[in-house]
């Protein structure tokens, strides 16, 4: 049987967390059909047909689709899930909100944040907060799963060349209405596919002093994250936070500054390959976990930091 | 309009939790049990829609073992104006809840369902959706803001670029996300007066309601410790080994 993976893009574009997804798919064998729904979302699909390992890809092109409605989107899956033996989105605000919606609708449980396949009926996600795995075995003929980004390599982007197969759009629903976004703006990289991302705790003490953090990001080509307590205190948007009901980040290189290490907070960026800590208290956990850790006045070191930085740059 | 909220009990955030050592699950004896923390920010929002006249009567339901009356009655402390419970001893997976919650409106009837946004401890984020899907409701997720207006609801998201807004027809769903508001503690005369206040007894079987589960769990482990704890004495020594040792910069 297939394997239908959902894409997640910008109409021109691929989100990275598909390029996860396509791998998640693979591990689990089969063919691999992306599924790109959109309005004028040509261009995101000729990109869903040059990654490798893709078969086929359908696009679902309609005005109707110009924002992607949890209750728009998921008639539409669950008309095509019947041909298929998995369906996979990512495990993103975008594929947690419509895809439990695919799941009920098929009367089949939804596995949840998959961070590795096991066979092709079996998973393993974690939960509580990352401190256990679930190894956890689908009796459903259909498996709807989403999938954790740094659970998974992404796919290549180029290599592939599958035909692209346009398809009707599938029922229309009135229940809901967009009415606009406030979205951040950055030239940084995104946060959760950034190589490098560095983070500011309550410890940064106001959302001025975030500015700190963005030059040193702004050094190395990084993405800035929070914990919850500073998004909660209102120093950055709440798309900045990294942590158990926030962001799952995974980069070569995470950046803790003035954050004491919350289970939460752990539990988005321990699976980080490179984890530095600058914090004043040495006894805070996040130095447990740190592979190097500086114990200081932040307002001093990250000045510092960037100092150093322009000197092994140069 | 009836607003109904659902209110899971799980293991306190606090807790540090342990896997048995036979690796079928988490410890769960002896073990600090409270309100779901997206459940109380359900709780609380139900609240403030009654004390805005929005909301004329709050139902809170729980799932699951005998005990689950402690979190109804922090829920009735809260505010709200009764439960009920649907008991039963088996464990329930999300779309299971869902079913049940779905029998529960299908007889009360309300025009707004908020529920958190997930579980602390499976973090499935699936039921306020699976619920929404089954009643053929509108659903609000993520919500960092909730206005009802006349047969609309209009829900701010926290999405991953930011937020995002929609223009709900309700009935609906709404799933909490953190920033939609701080929940308040219980007073003591509101705890007494929680007391007295009714919680109905049902189960699934009364509600006819299928709970097989769909998913085998095969084992539960510990993830792999990491190794960390290593300190350097200053910054130029941190670059040298992120540029040198680590080679990440």
């Amino acid at each position: 049987m297939a394997i239908l993976v959902f894409a997640e893009h910008s109409n021109s574009a691929l989100k990275s967390a598909t390029l996860n997804a396509v791998t998640a798919a693979a591990a689990i064998g089969g063919e691999i059909h992306v599924l790109v729904v959109g309005s004028q979302a040509q261009e995101a699909a000729d990109a869903a047909a040059k990654v490798e390992g893709v078969a086929k890809v359908l696009l679902a092109d309609d005005p109707a689709y110009e924002h992607l409605l949890a209750e728009t989107v998921a008639p539409l899956v669950v008309k095509l899930a019947s041909g298929y033996s998995h369906v996979l989105a990512t495990a993103t605000t975008f594929g947690k909100n419509f895809m439990p919606r695919v799941a009920a609708l098929l009367d089949v449980a939804q596995i949840s944040e998959i961070q590795s396949v096991v066979s092709a009926d079996t998973f393993v996600r974690p939960i509580y907060a990352g401190n256990a795995l679930a190894t956890v075995q689908s009796k459903d003929a259909i498996k709807v799963i989403t999938v954790r980004g740094t659970g998974f390599a992404a796919a290549a982007a180029e290599g592939g060349n599958a035909a692209i197969e346009a398809i009707p759009a599938g029922p229309a629903s009135d229940l809901s209405r967009f009415v606009g976004a406030e979205l951040s703006k950055s030239e940084r990289p995104e946060l959760t596919s950034a190589r490098i991302v560095i983070s500011g705790g309550r410890g940064m003490q106001s959302g001025e002093n975030f500015h700190l953090l963005e030059t040193v990001a702004d050094q190395l080509g990084a993405a800035v994250g929070a914990s919850r307590a500073a998004v909660d205190a209102g120093y950055v948007p709440n798309d900045y936070q990294v942590g158990q009901t926030g962001k799952i980040v995974a980069p070569d290189l995470y950046i803790a500054v003035g954050i004491s290490g919350a289970i939460q907070h752990l539990a988005g960026m321990k699976d980080s390959k490179v984890i530095v800590a600058i914090n004043k208290d040495e006894e805070a956990p996040i130095f447990q976990i740190a592979d190097y850790g500086v114990v200081g006045d932040l307002f001093k070191l990250v000045p510092e930091l960037s100092a150093e930085l322009d000197k092994v740059k140069s | 309009m009836k607003v109904l909220v659902a209110v899971k009990r799980v293991i306190d955030f606090n807790v540090k939790v342990r896997v048995k050592s036979d690796k079928t699950g988490i410890e769960t004896a002896n073990v600090k049990m409270s309100m779901n923390p997206f459940d109380e920010i359900a709780v609380e929002e139900a609240i403030r829609l009654k004390e805005a006249g929005v909301a004329t009567e709050i139902v809170a339901v729980s799932l699951g073992v005998q005990q689950c009356q402690e979190t109804i009655r922090t829920a009735l402390a809260m505010g709200a104006d009764r439960g009920i419970h649907v008991v039963t001893d088996a464990e329930l997976e999300p779309l299971a809840v869902a079913k049940l919650l779905k029998a529960v409106c299908d007889k009360e009837q309300p025009r707004l369902v908020i529920v958190g946004k997930q579980a602390i401890d499976d973090d499935c984020s699936q039921t306020g959706q699976m619920l929404a899907a089954l009643l053929g409701w509108s659903q609000g997720t993520f919500a960092s803001k909730v206005k009802i207006d006349g047969a609309d609801a209009d829900v701010t998201r926290e999405v991953d670029g930011g937020l995002e807004t929609v223009t709900l027809k309700l009935p609906s769903v709404v799933t909490t996300d953190l920033r939609l508001n701080e929940p308040r503690y219980a007073s003591l005369p509101n705890i007494m007066k929680a007391k007295k206040k009714p919680i109905e007894q049902t189960d699934p079987a009364a509600l006819g309601v299928d709970i097989a589960p769909h998913l085998a769990v095969l084992k539960v482990e510990e993830p792999p410790k990491r190794q960390g704890g290593r300190k350097v004495g200053s910054i130029a020594e941190l670059v040298d080994k992120l540029k040198n040792e680590a080679r990440v910069i």
